[in-house]
């Protein structure tokens, strides 16, 4: 082709203009090289003609099983399940992750109350309990944990045995908060633990973490899910794994948390 | 930022995979392994990154792998029958009659050039994303758009020596000899 203009001129012509552009240059082109406004003209004949290509199947119905793969695929992206920490690619965890907690929030909150209840009482129970202990110790002055930091490895011994699960105080230092204490607390089906976290302006978060009655639990006790819960007085995180509940709740904002609940998840 | 589900996909899928594989059948097989693949490796998308992108990024590599193993042309060409894409099409005779011809035009281009071709014109995504998708350098796209486009044009304006009930099996004998005039 001996065009005045290069070809990817040409095809920026075609793709990227608007047809009154279009239109002015096949005009000047006709003039300056006829040769190359044909080969233009041709080129929008083509993206004309293949842009309507097929359109009646836009319209078509889509086909069951193609709804039932999507389905599973939106089912999963809700459902983050316990291997994927075993999968564990740190970036894109963190990453997808968060955003993955923030789908499922508004996911949770769009349904009935009626649909949340039927995701199984025991959870519901859980996550009630959690907040239950949030607000009774979160302004405690004098005693706001039975063990403090200082003991820490008492804690955790303490903690651990009373739970019949090794324990793990998180550490949240790199997001600003250091580790108060924890306590001990009655549950359903045991002993629940709650640690509690603190900032420099004395900001408290609190994890409450225990076994969770799988009995009467629908899903699979090796699933995880998490959920956004702002309904209550206190926002929080929680999710649960291998027959374990955690919930991570705090006046902070949502960002805030699920960056600190991610920070949790990693290390538990 | 809009969220929309993977089912809002769906449509675009079906309509570019047709018109690349030119078979109703394969297409919709197509977009059922693209989603199936996108079930298996959801754990590699982003969340929050463009899942159009990454869909179509998915169903590029399975037909891609289709072609080098040969599944596609084996598959395809014993069961495209141009009577049966005429039956998909509703349209008035002109307009159905040229959109058979541009599909068979299409289905006589390399793999690559009609992917390229399809995605900037079908599905109007820039050259930096259809780069992304085949996983070639934007140069690459260019210049097989370039040909995709030179070519289309010379099929397109060919005499159409088509009669009524041309199986693609007998296109595809018609392309060996065009193909080789391109080397």
């Amino acid at each position: 082709m001996t065009n005045s203009v290069n070809p990817d001129e040409m095809h920026a012509l075609v793709d990227k203009l608007q047809p009154e552009a279009q239109n002015l240059a096949l005009e000047t082109l006709a003039v300056q090289d006829p040769q190359a406004a044909e080969t233009l003209a041709s080129w929008l004949q083509q993206r004309a003609a293949l842009r309507e290509l097929h359109r009646d199947v836009l319209a078509e119905p889509i086909p069951a099983p193609l709804l039932q793969a999507a389905g599973r695929f939106s089912e999963m992206q809700h459902h983050l399940n316990a291997s994927w920490r075993q999968a564990g690619i740190a970036a894109s965890f963190v990453l997808a992750f968060g955003v993955g907690w923030i789908a499922n929030g508004q996911f949770v909150g769009n349904q009935a109350p009626s649909a949340v209840l039927a995701k199984g009482m025991a959870q519901h129970e859980f996550v009630r309990q959690a907040s239950f202990a949030h607000a009774v110790y979160l302004p405690e002055k004098r005693h706001p944990v039975e063990v403090t930091a200082a003991e820490q490895d008492h804690l955790v011994q303490w903690l651990s045995k009373r739970l019949g699960k090794p324990l793990k105080v998180p550490k949240l230092s790199a997001l600003g908060y250091e580790l108060v204490g924890g306590r001990l607390l009655p549950g359903d089906i045991g002993a629940r633990a709650q640690f509690m976290f603190q900032d420099a302006q004395g900001q408290r978060i609190t994890l409450y973490l225990g076994a969770v009655d799988q009995k009467s639990e629908k899903m699979d006790p090796g699933e995880t899910k998490f959920r956004y819960e702002a309904d209550g007085q206190v926002p929080s995180f929680y999710w649960f794994d291998q027959g374990f509940g955690y919930a991570l709740a705090g006046q902070i904002s949502r960002e805030k948390l699920i960056a600190l609940a991610t920070l949790v998840y990693q290390q538990l | 930022m809009i969220r929309q589900p993977i089912v809002a996909h769906i449509p675009d899928l079906r309509r570019y995979a047709r018109a690349l594989t030119g078979d109703v059948w394969a297409a919709d097989d197509l977009v059922q392994d693209t989603l199936e693949r996108a079930c298996s490796r959801w754990r590699l998308w982003l969340a929050g990154t463009d899942l159009r992108k990454w869909l179509f990024t998915l169903m590029h590599n399975l037909f891609i792998n289709q072609v080098r193993q040969g599944l596609t042309r084996a598959k395809l060409v014993p069961t495209i029958d141009l009577e049966d894409v005429a039956a998909e099409l509703r349209a008035p005779d002109t307009s159905l009659s040229f959109a058979i011809d541009l599909q068979r035009c299409l289905l006589r281009l390399p793999d690559e050039q009609r992917a390229v071709l399809l995605l900037v014109t079908m599905e109007e995504m820039s050259y930096q994303e259809v780069a992304k998708i085949t996983g070639v350098a934007v140069g690459t796209v260019m210049s097989r758009l370039s040909r995709a486009r030179g070519r289309m044009r010379e099929l397109l304006d060919e005499p159409k020596e088509r009669p009524a009930a041309t199986k693609l099996g007998s296109n595809t004998q018609m392309a060996a000899p065009v193909l080789r005039r391109m080397k």
